[in-house]
């Protein structure tokens, strides 16, 4: 709970305390909150803007102890070829953790594709990250409770309680979840939960130069990014999951997975 | 947070067995390995082992009298064993008393620990009541023995105990077991198919997996479950009686001493009637089981959504051997074909039933490991490289030696308790 929540739900107690009784189920803090959550964190991606540079990547990591080297991450970059002749490439080498500096596509099992300069139709990158879902199919069915939505939309992990079942990697149908190599808990993105909560952007907005990424609060009609949720054509990936996603897609291609 | 962790090459869960192809998103591995496949295995088998015994409990079925007591005796043995999988894989298993502290019910993993305890408790009450009468009459024999030894005085000390205080074994009060018996096997059946039924729920309700979520799921488990635990009952039924039948010809063993000890040819001709009507059994689940699952398959081909790409080429191409190979052929068609042709024999039954364990655990493993062999993306694949030798304790965990573990202890465990509730207990009088 944030010191505020708390400071909030401490107030209507003492008001609901010094109330007379029969006013008391009126002031039930929790339902006050549930009506009006003051914050809903949401995440917009402008695809048209990203270079697929891998800054976010690396400063994810850094920020979040994920180890550098470990092929696994919090978020990650996707790459997308269209070639002319109507064939599809995607790659996304360490999760772009250096950057696309190398024009050939990764196969896997150490293998390269190389494509001819002329043949390419489209191209362009793809970050992605947990979705922070409205209805979270991971923390749907965590047997222990250990994974949670927050008041302010943030799906998190408790790692003190996490017993490592990996129920909830295989319930994610984005795959934005992974076992932290050294804590050998379930670990995935928290919108950088300690910035937000001083203040602070998450680390991977931050570290954007060509600002393809941004965090809104989606309950504040008067926040940017949430007017450009409201008003412009944004998508969301896989929405036939159900899962509502919480991080919204400018210039979402189809073929996008 | 965590403190710093040190930045070096560090090697994720998962990536030991996995080999990743085409475009795979970079969390995904093959996080679910052989533990898992081991599971429902394991879980089938328990109650498969339970079902066949309640054919003769609730139903009556005279003639399997005698592998149904092994049954019971052998899943009360499988039981600890079901759990064993699924603690082994866990990333914190000493955390996995959570799961019954905190139990998070949205979740199909939740209740398991508390229908596994409650299906635990029928066996074991179950069996108690099978047993109690054998206990008094041990516990007073040793009673009544002069100059007992400290092992006789511990014998003595634990069939009084396991009597619990009921030493009343007249005609009635036999009787009233035997009813409470038949209550029992009766809410056990339910109980036992739900267990399973649920471990196929747990698969069948992911919906990020296309090959997993399917509302068959729980009842193909159900019917591969019963097909395998029958199996595994005739096959090891069938062993033991050789082994006891060695001993009767050698007279190796205590009982075999005994003057109204079962002759070879007795054993051999219980053997023969018993496993006869078990293998029916066992064709009518196969044909039950093998129904569902080509079912599913046919459905998929049919309707052909938008996860049937990469599925056929999972299902008809890149694991085409481990299917219709492994699993249908040899674990189906074949033993089925050596069943049902005429003059079946218990040796041809007994092959028979080692190819059908084999065909399940094949099922068991294209369901969990075929699940995640395409990526999320659908634009690449995952294989699994199962970890033969271990090189650290990860990779035997989740590697052929733990799966062996597994798989050896059930035997362990059946030779410490058929001490105690002797499997193949004579009894003078038919009970029923
Ligand atoms: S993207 Fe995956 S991990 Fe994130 S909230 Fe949605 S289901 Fe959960
Ligand atoms: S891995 Fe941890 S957070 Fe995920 S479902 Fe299991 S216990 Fe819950």
């Amino acid at each position: 709970m944030e010191r505020r929540d708390f400071l909030k739900k401490c107030i209507m107690v003492i008001a609901g305390a010094s109330v007379p009784l029969s006013a008391l189920t009126l002031v039930d803090p929790k339902k006050v909150l549930a009506a009006n959550p003051s914050i809903q964190w949401a995440f917009l991606v402008d695809t048209t803007k990203c270079v697929g540079c891998g800054f976010c990547v690396k400063a994810c990591k850094t920020e979040n102890d994920i180890p550098l080297n470990a092929n696994v991450t919090r978020t990650w970059v996707e790459r997308y070829v269209y070639t002319k002749d109507d064939r599809r490439y995607v790659d996304s080498p360490k999760g772009a953790l250096d950057g696309y500096t190398d024009a050939r596509i990764d196969l896997g099992k150490g293998e390269f594709k190389e494509i001819d300069k002329d043949n390419v139709g489209k191209a362009f990158f793809v970050p992605k990250l947990c979705n922070h879902c409205a209805s979270p199919a991971c923390t749907q069915v965590c047997p222990v409770g250990a994974t949670y939505k927050a008041d302010n939309g943030v799906v998190l992990v408790d790692r003190k309680w996490c017993i490592g079942c990996g129920y909830c990697i295989m319930a994610c149908p984005y795959a934005a979840r992974f076992f932290h190599p050294v804590l050998k808990v379930a670990d995935k993105c928290t919108f950088c939960y300690h910035r937000l909560s001083k203040g602070l952007d998450s680390a991977c907005v931050n570290a954007c130069p060509f600002g393809a990424r941004k965090m809104g609060n989606i309950h504040d009609k008067n926040d940017p990014i949430t007017q450009i949720i409201m008003n412009e054509r944004v998508g969301v990936l896989k929405d036939e999951f159900g899962t509502k996603p919480q991080a919204f897609y400018i210039g979402l291609a189809q073929e996008v997975r | 947070m965590v403190g710093q962790i040190a930045q070096h090459a560090m090697e994720v869960h998962g990536e030991a067995w996995t080999i990743k192809e085409l475009f795979t998103l970079p969390n995904e591995e093959i996080y679910w390995s052989i533990q898992i496949v081991m599971y429902p295995f394991m879980t089938g088998l328990v109650a498969g082992a339970f079902v066949l015994s309640s054919l003769y409990h609730v139903f009556g079925i005279e003639k399997l009298k005698e592998i149904a007591r092994f049954s019971l005796v052998f899943s009360f043995a499988l039981l600890p064993v079901a759990m064993m999988p699924l603690l082994l894989h866990l990333q914190q298993p000493f955390r996995g008393i959570h799961v019954m502290m905190t139990p998070h019910f949205t979740s199909a993993i939740a209740a398991f620990g508390f229908v596994f305890s409650t299906y635990g408790c029928i066996v074991a009450t179950e069996l108690w009541l099978v047993y109690r009468k054998y206990f008094v009459q041990t516990a007073l024999e040793l009673k009544a023995m002069k100059n007992r030894g400290t092992i006789d005085n511990l014998r003595c000390l634990l069939f009084a105990a396991l009597t619990l205080g009921a030493w009343d074994i007249s005609d009635e009060a036999v009787e009233k077991d035997h009813k409470a018996c038949k209550i029992m096997a009766g809410i056990g059946i339910p109980v036992a198919c739900f267990l399973h039924g649920y471990a196929g729920f747990i698969f069948g309700s992911v919906k990020a997996n296309a090959l997993w979520m399917t509302p068959l799921m729980p009842v193909i488990f159900i019917c591969s479950a019963v097909v395998s635990g029958v199996a595994l009952c005739i096959l090891c039924y069938v062993v033991v009686q050789e082994i006891r039948k060695f001993m009767a010809r050698r007279k190796i063993a205590r009982w075999a001493k005994d003057v109204n000890a079962p002759t070879v040819d007795q054993l051999e001709g219980a053997k023969h009637e018993e496993v006869m009507i078990a293998s029916n059994y066992l064709m009518y689940f196969m044909i039950a089981a093998l129904t569902l699952e080509i079912l599913d398959l046919i459905f998929r081909g049919y309707t052909q959504v938008k996860s049937w790409d990469i599925l056929r080429e999972v299902i008809m191409e890149r694991d085409f051997t481990k299917i219709f190979v492994m699993q249908y052929g040899l674990g189906n068609i074949l033993p089925f074909l050596i069943m049902v042709l005429p003059g079946r024999t218990v040796r041809r039954t007994t092959i028979a039933t080692i190819l059908v364990l084999f065909g399940v655990f094949m099922m068991r493993y294209n369901v969990v490991i075929g699940g995640q062999a395409f990526s999320l993306s659908f634009a690449g694949f995952m294989d699994y490289e199962l970890p033969i030798i271990p090189h650290n304790i990860e990779t035997y965990k989740e590697g052929l030696l733990g799966a062996l573990t597994v798989a050896a202890t059930p035997f362990v465990l059946f030779y410490f308790i058929n001490k105690v509730m002797p499997a193949f207990l004579k009894e003078e009088e038919p009970t029923h």
